[in-house]
């Protein structure tokens, strides 16, 4: 499903992805571990496709596809989704304008009919319930004072919404007492699916007691540098991240 | 795939401004320049009385004597006032009695505009009065409005039915000698809206008039009157277009609203005249003096106003407070994009005791544009208990852009109580991309960003207008990023 192949890119001039490669099936869950500055965020606004992250060499394909020439949107439309660690604010834009703004932008780009504000309404409240997210919480401006964990829940609220192929949460878990954890793991694992990729991008190995990977890579200094099974995470933990880069160094 | 995007940009230039399209029809025009003869013959072609010819020649003679104001942030090359055509209006033998004797081509016009001249004004309980260059040609709704008393008419009807009303009202609100402007406005003007509301009386429907430059060469000199008498009353909504010229146009309004004892009146306005293309080549000159009167107590006035057009905008509605407990708003989003230059704001004057008034300003500047919003704040000594909040938001995009904001305040009653707060922000990096990634194209998303900055203001408008300006909102900010 996502292939990526020897990835250099740049920011600002500076080498911060240094010939990353990676390979995830559909189906799967993989979790990206790394301290910070390993380029964990770098490797999510690169799929994701933001301005500023160039691309020196290597390559990026989703489902056969090349990702790098599509602008974000089109990405989105083709089913990449990228929960962000901060979710920014939109300031009078109701939460739910925006998710029917996006969802039928999405729909657009395929060649799908839009769905009026009606079916919005119905298709969101189906999808809220499970997150807990309120209704009083869909007619506020985006993410405007929303808590930590109102704002994670309206993340893995558009993933369920928009359906993607391949989702990547970055720093998901950041910001997020033990409760809210939980209410947002369970809204991704109910997520998982057959069909469906997703890369778990975290610091810490708490997040992945209730996401449990495929498979782990973790991140240092640009490169994958070790891989493993879901108890590479518990090493992790047990050991630090500098004595496993020690190891494989 | 950068020369379809090339390609799509050009035909998207194209489509941009959809209402510069003129109509060929022949029209009547008075002798270029201006004169007391020019006077005189748009006076005679009315077949107005003496008395208003007079006020006319008098509003001339002033003029004469003015210098055109400099104040504001806009610069413009010096206007030739001889060099331009001060009336024009279709050639038709007469005033058409109803809509089939209307010429199809004006209807036509119309149709392209988005105006539903037709039965479907019946379902949206809008009755236009539609002003083509000069003259109006077509007046719906009249009866049902005639049931409840409210007279709804052109300006020149209105000196002919209603001459009391009018001489009565009249230059009661802006002075014939207010301004530059205003001056020669009531020197030339040509046609406009009266609308007067009886006592007691809530008008049964939005009134609307659509504003249309069409003749080139030629400025528009609308002059509007709204008297909302006891405890009456009135929403009023203007749209503007004009077509696309190399040259600038001037339009100098007037508009006076009077409220009297318990009455209201909300005037909202849509305005899309011609900004000027891509590299600030002609477009509309909007220098428009509107002021209302809270004459009575217990009055209330409230401009709302979306200024997404003209080259340059020269434009503060303002309000007396004269009655005690009388109430002003102010709310005005302006956008201002590519070399459009826009210095607009209100003055709230207080006189009255117990008088309140609230200003919310959204200024949004991109490309090379220049917003300003100028507003003066005023509370006489008399006036007990003033209170005014005033709340003035400026969002800039890219970085050539800018905003000004230029707020007076004089107070001078210690009871006063006045409040001003400010911010200026950008659309974040952050903002757009977040937008973007959930499927988003960038242009709609800055769209999507300015109309939540502008949401206090759009919620004010009748609702059947407000959808409309959300579009404008996303078209007048097309090729502002990227």
């Amino acid at each position: 499903m996502l292939e990526i192949k020897d990835l250099h890119v740049a920011v600002d001039g500076k080498e911060i992805l240094k010939g990353l490669s990676l390979s995830v099936q559909a189906g799967q869950v993989h979790a990206i571990m790394g301290p910070n500055g390993s380029g964990k965020s770098t490797l999510s606004y690169v799929l994701a496709g933001r301005d500023g992250y160039e691309i020196t060499s290597g390559s990026i394909t989703y489902k056969g596809e090349d990702l790098t020439a599509m602008k974000p949107e089109e990405r989105a439309a083709k089913g990449i989704f990228l929960a962000l660690q901060y979710p920014v604010e939109i300031p009078g834009v109701p939460t739910l304008t925006f998710l029917k703004t996006a969802l039928n932008s999405q729909r657009r780009a395929r060649g799908e009919s839009e769905i009026d504000a009606l079916g919005m309404l119905k298709l969101v409240r189906e999808k809220a319930k499970s997150l807990g997210v309120k209704e009083e919480m869909l007619k506020r401006a985006l993410n405007v004072g929303f808590s930590g964990g109102e704002k994670k829940r309206l993340e893995i609220l558009q993933m369920a919404l928009f359906e993607p192929g391949l989702a990547i949460l970055d720093e998901t878990d950041s910001g997020l007492d033990i409760d809210a954890l939980k209410v947002v793991a369970e809204g991704v694992n109910a997520l998982r699916d057959p069909s469906r990729a997703m890369l778990v991008i975290t610091h810490y190995q708490r997040l992945l007691n209730y996401i449990v990977p495929d498979r782990i890579h973790v991140l240092a200094k640009g490169r994958i540098v070790a891989e493993g099974g879901k108890e590479l995470a518990h090493e992790l933990e047990a050991k630090g991240y500098a004595e496993i880069l020690k190891e494989t160094a | 795939m950068a020369a379809t995007d090339t390609k799509e940009k050009i035909a998207a230039l194209g489509e941009k401004y959809k209402y510069g399209f003129v109509t060929d029809i022949e029209m009547e025009r008075a002798p270029k320049g201006l004169s007391e003869d020019t006077v005189a013959f748009i006076s005679a072609k009315k077949g107005e009385p003496e008395w208003l010819l007079e006020w006319r020649l008098g509003a001339y003679k002033r003029w004469r004597e003015m210098k055109e104001p400099n104040w504001a942030r806009v610069h413009y090359p010096k206007i030739d006032y001889e060099d331009a055509y001060y009336y024009a209006a279709p050639k038709t033998a007469e005033k058409p009695k109803s809509l089939d004797e209307v010429d199809p081509k004006l209807l036509e016009t119309y149709k392209k505009l988005g105006i539903p001249l037709h039965e479907q004004m019946a379902l949206a309980g809008v009755a236009v009065d539609a002003v083509f260059d000069s003259v109006s040609v077509a007046t719906t709704f009249k009866e049902n409005l005639n049931k409840a008393g409210v007279i709804f008419c052109p300006m020149s009807e209105a000196v002919r039915d209603h001459p009391e009303l009018v001489r009565k009202y009249l230059g009661s609100v802006v002075p014939v000698n207010d301004n530059f402007f205003a001056t020669l406005n009531s020197a030339v003007f040509s046609d406009g809206t009266f609308v007067y509301v009886p006592k007691g009386v809530r008008c049964p429907m939005e009134l609307s008039t659509y504003f249309r430059i069409n003749a080139s060469e030629t400025g528009q000199f609308e002059r509007t009157l709204i008297i909302a008498d006891e405890g009456s009353y009135v929403s009023y909504l203007e749209g503007c277009t004009a077509p696309k010229r190399d040259e600038n146009q001037l339009h100098a309004a007037v508009v006076e609203l009077i409220a009297l004892d318990g009455a209201e009146i909300k005037y909202s306005t849509v305005q899309n005249w011609y900004p000027g293309d891509e590299e600030g080549k002609g477009g509309i000159y909007n220098f428009v003096t509107k002021r209302g009167d809270c004459r009575g107590k217990n009055s209330k006035i409230s401009w709302t106003q979306v200024e997404t057009g003209s080259a340059i905008t020269w434009k503060y509605p303002s309000c007396i407070l004269r009655g005690d407990n009388s109430q002003g708003e102010f709310y005005s989003i302006a956008i201002a994009n590519h070399f459009q230059q826009a210095d607009t704001g209100t003055k709230m004057i207080h006189l009255g005791k117990n008088t309140r008034s609230r200003i919310i300003s959204k200024g949004i500047s991109a490309g090379q544009a220049q917003a300003t919003y100028r507003g003066l704040v005023s509370v006489h000594p008399k006036s007990e208990n003033a209170r005014n909040h005033t709340q003035c938001d400026s969002l800039l995009i890219g970085g050539k852009c800018g905003a000004h904001t230029v707020p007076y305040i004089e107070s001078r009653n210690r009871s006063a109580r006045i409040e001003h707060e400010a911010t200026t922000s950008k659309i974040a990096d952050d903002q757009l991309f977040y937008c973007t990634s959930r499927g988003i194209p960038q242009e709609e998303a800055v769209a999507l960003i300015v109309n939540g900055f502008c949401r206090e203001v759009l919620q004010q408008l009748p609702m059947e207008f407000a959808v409309e300006a959300q579009k404008l909102v996303g078209i007048s900010l097309e090729g502002s990023v990227g």
